[in-house]
């Protein structure tokens, strides 16, 4: 494997990790939002609480992680992206601010704020919405470089259909990523009425989820041909990732194992997430810059990577405890703690 | 101001999220240590005023370490965005510490979050104490690798550079080049330093106000204590810096203190103005002073500022930068020193009202004295980016866009800061220390004096 690979793929895991976590987190806030307004907060709140207290500022650390780690690998990107991102990756910035500090701020000084609670919710869904925007640029098509520097074309962007089914896809992966963890941890707590609340949540955005997903899939085909052929060359995984949503909501449906379903859930994401990377290979914008030519120096790399593992010794031990005090931890779960 | 220079508003956003930032980061980088510090005394002598404070202070650091982590994700990405030819090339050869503060980061938010939630789950206190360890190092080790990437901006090594193409990469060089020991030692010391104080201000505005509890003069007994060995630490690493300057960075410290022509028996001219010839009027001069600072023997030469071709020049009014910096973190200390010093002799005076005021302020001024220090330490390297390699010009972004921008961050960063001290505020007047000292059932230990 070269050091360009190996790069990539690390970031890519950290990247995939983030859009777990963050779309449990984001979608967290959204439900629990919602329900405050439809009065069913009581409902499912608490759980919501538990689980989010000790892990926000986790979150957030994996987005970091990658965007600071692929500047470090590939620092053309900086460059290329830095020029284009400015408008959307700021819009991120400011979103992220808001629900990062203000959930600080609800959960330990201002409780009940209604205004808060409802830029907490609203922004769980346009964080991802914007963050995803830097995939549909990196599909080519979008940038300029006519001018003396890489420009973002806004109105190509904004008008084009591809731009918004990945944006919608982003949503509701956010809601049907959120609901099913939830429905487990809600299932752990022993609260069955919140259960069966997000267990509703659940079915309900499964469908949205693979429609807008076929989506994609489709319009790729007219907007970045070369990409969709390759990505056909992986369609097993997609099939793969297909038959394991359908066995995820079957469990979910069936009201069993909902742990399983997932674990399920995660390995759909990540097939379909890793069809998408290794067809997107060699490209980290296309088709101007690849991992290739936009890769740092040997000496560079090679240090990255110790400090890698180096790090790995240190987060992996340090993330098992957090997971058994808090997630794991039946007496934290149900509150006895 | 509106006239459209896509570099004036880079650096103009970049100044407000950094000076923003590094309220919260610097509070972020100390207040750990000094939560650390007092839960343990609270431990060893098994007094639970200590334990308390150590509970107070960690409520209020949840607040500043989310603004802190917001806006440091802000600067994260806007050097991207804003300097995104800075980036390109500084990547390559400053990468490491950069992903390595990632770690850091990582470390501390995993720990933070288990020392929150884990107050009341141990039987030994102690086994709560020790997952604060890797809270105050984690912060500390940000702190670290930040400021490595600062100081190789001002003294880049470890590559060579040959027709904007960079070879023989080192990044263990790039890491540990000259600037990198006073700079990461005096933002450590201060930001110690600065938050015991911003801590004693608080407990100093609660004595002042009439409130007598002994928690108060503990709070104050102990963090007076760290700001007194924090300051004279940070005096040391000042003094070392100036050296650091004089060999490395000349024209830094010859801006700064307005010294053009190359001599001996420099003198050290605190404030003061310049007139249409270039002569200082109206300053306090100060013998040999710039000469000892600058290699500690009275008759040694400091280089002048006419050495440098004028395009490669600070601006002038780092001076008045350097100065105030300089004269606060001077009656930092002596406050600091004469509270301890009071305090020994036993002398009453200690609790006078202008003894209290001074404290009061002090914690403020420290924070000024951060934010004048690193706009001095930033602009004193202008016009470079990467001194000697790249120019601030040259590495700017050419959107027209950041003019809106910067607007928007400033109505942003005045949000966070307002609800930031509304929350804290309501947080702590919410729950006295006395009721909870009373909810806490160990109020029958406390004697009021």
């Amino acid at each position: 494997m070269t050091l360009e690979l190996l790069g990539i793929s690390v970031l890519w895991l950290f990247l995939f990790g983030y859009i777990i976590v963050a779309s449990i987190d984001f979608g967290a806030g959204f439900f629990s939002a919602y329900s405050d307004m439809a009065k069913k907060k009581h409902v499912i709140h608490k759980i919501i609480q538990r689980y989010l207290s000790p892990v926000w500022e986790v979150t957030n650390v994996f987005l970091v992680f990658f965007f600071v780690g692929i500047v470090g690998f590939f620092p053309k990107t900086a460059y290329y992206y830095g020029y284009t991102l400015l408008v959307p990756v700021s819009i991120s910035i400011i979103l992220l601010a808001i629900r990062g500090s203000y959930y600080a701020f609800s959960t330990y000084g201002l409780k009940d704020h209604k205004l808060y609670m409802f830029l907490y919710g609203i922004t769980g869904l346009f964080i991802p919405a914007s963050l995803s925007i830097v995939l549909v640029i990196s599909e080519g098509g979008f940038v300029d470089l006519s001018q003396h520097h890489p420009t973002l074309l806004y109105k190509d962007l904004f008008i084009s259909p591809f731009t918004w089914s990945i944006v919608l896809l982003s949503i509701v992966s956010v809601l049907y990523i959120s609901a099913n963890f939830l429905t487990y941890y809600a299932h752990e707590a022993g609260d069955f009425k919140a259960r069966d609340l997000l267990r509703r949540y659940t079915v309900i955005w499964s469908g949205p989820t693979i429609l807008s997903a076929l989506l994609i899939i489709y319009q790729l085909k007219y907007h970045n041909p070369e990409h969709f052929v390759r990505l056909m060359d992986v369609s097993w995984m997609l099939i793969g990732s297909f038959l394991l949503f359908i066995f995820s909501l079957y469990l979910i449906v069936k009201r069993g194992y909902f742990g399983w379903s997932f674990i399920l859930l995660v390995l759909q994401y990540g097939l379909a997430f890793y069809a998408y990377g290794i067809s997107h290979y060699p490209y980290l914008l296309y088709p101007y810059l690849t991992i290739y030519d936009g890769f740092t120096n040997e000496t560079m790399a090679v240090s990255l990577v110790i400090a890698f593992i180096a790090g790995l010794f240190l987060l992996i031990p340090s993330l098992y405890l957090l997971l058994k005090l808090f997630l794991f931890n039946k007496n934290y779960v149900k509150g006895q703690l | 101001m509106w006239n459209g220079d896509p570099v004036f508003y880079s650096r103009l956003l970049t100044e407000l999220t950094l000076s923003f930032h590094i309220i919260y980061a610097t509070l972020g980088v100390g207040v750990p240590l000094m939560i650390a510090i007092a839960q343990w005394v609270g431990i060893r002598k098994n007094d639970m005023h200590y334990i308390l404070l150590a509970r107070r202070w960690t409520r209020g650091f949840v607040i500043t370490v989310a603004v802190g982590v917001v806006t440091g994700t802000a600067i994260g990405l806007q050097l991207s965005l804003l300097w995104p030819k800075f980036m390109e090339v500084a990547g390559q050869v400053i990468g490491l510490p950069l992903f390595m503060e990632t770690f850091a980061f990582f470390f501390e938010a995993i720990f933070l979050g288990i020392y929150l939630y884990t107050w009341d789950r141990f039987k030994d206190q102690k086994k709560h104490f020790f997952l604060l360890i890797p809270v105050a190092i984690g912060s500390s080790a940000s702190a670290f690798f930040i400021t490595v990437v600062n100081a190789f901006m001002n003294t880049p090594q470890g590559y060579t550079m040959e027709n904007g193409v960079i070879t023989n990469i080192d990044p263990i060089m790039a890491m540990f080049n000259p600037a990198m020991p006073t700079k990461v030692g005096h933002v450590l010391t201060t930001a110690y330093m600065t938050s015991s104080l911003v801590l004693a201000a608080i407990a100093a505005f609660h004595l002042l106000r009439g409130n007598k509890h002994v928690y108060h003069k503990k709070a104050l007994h102990l963090t007076m204590k760290a700001a007194f060995i924090f300051s004279i630490a940070n005096v040391l690493v000042g003094d070392l810096s100036g050296k650091f300057l004089a060999e490395y960075q000349p024209e830094k410290l010859a801006a700064a203190e307005w010294h053009f022509e190359t001599e001996s028996h420099a003198p050290l001219i605190l404030f003061g103005t310049l007139n249409e010839e270039m002569e200082v009027k109206g300053a306090i001069e100060i013998p040999y002073a710039l000469s000892i600072l600058a290699h500690n023997i009275p008759n040694s030469e400091v280089i002048g500022l006419n050495e440098f071709p004028e395009e490669e020049r600070p601006p002038l009014y780092i001076h008045y930068l350097f100065d105030l910096m300089v004269v606060i973190g001077i009656f930092l200390t002596i406050i600091s020193g004469l509270y301890w010093v009071l305090v020994q002799k036993g002398w009453k005076m200690v609790d006078k009202k202008w003894m209290l005021n001074a404290i009061i302020i002090s914690g403020p001024l420290a924070m000024v004295a951060i934010e004048i220090g690193w706009f001095f330490a930033e602009i004193g390297r202008q016009p470079w980016i990467l001194r000697g390699f790249l120019k601030t010009s040259e590495a700017a972004t050419n959107s027209t866009q950041v003019e809106v921008l910067v607007v928007i961050f400033s109505v942003l960063y005045v949000l966070l800061a307002v609800v930031s001290v509304v929350v804290l505020i309501k947080m702590f007047k919410r729950n006295p220390v006395e009721q909870e000292l009373t909810d806490r059932s160990v109020e029958k230990k406390v004697i009021y004096s």
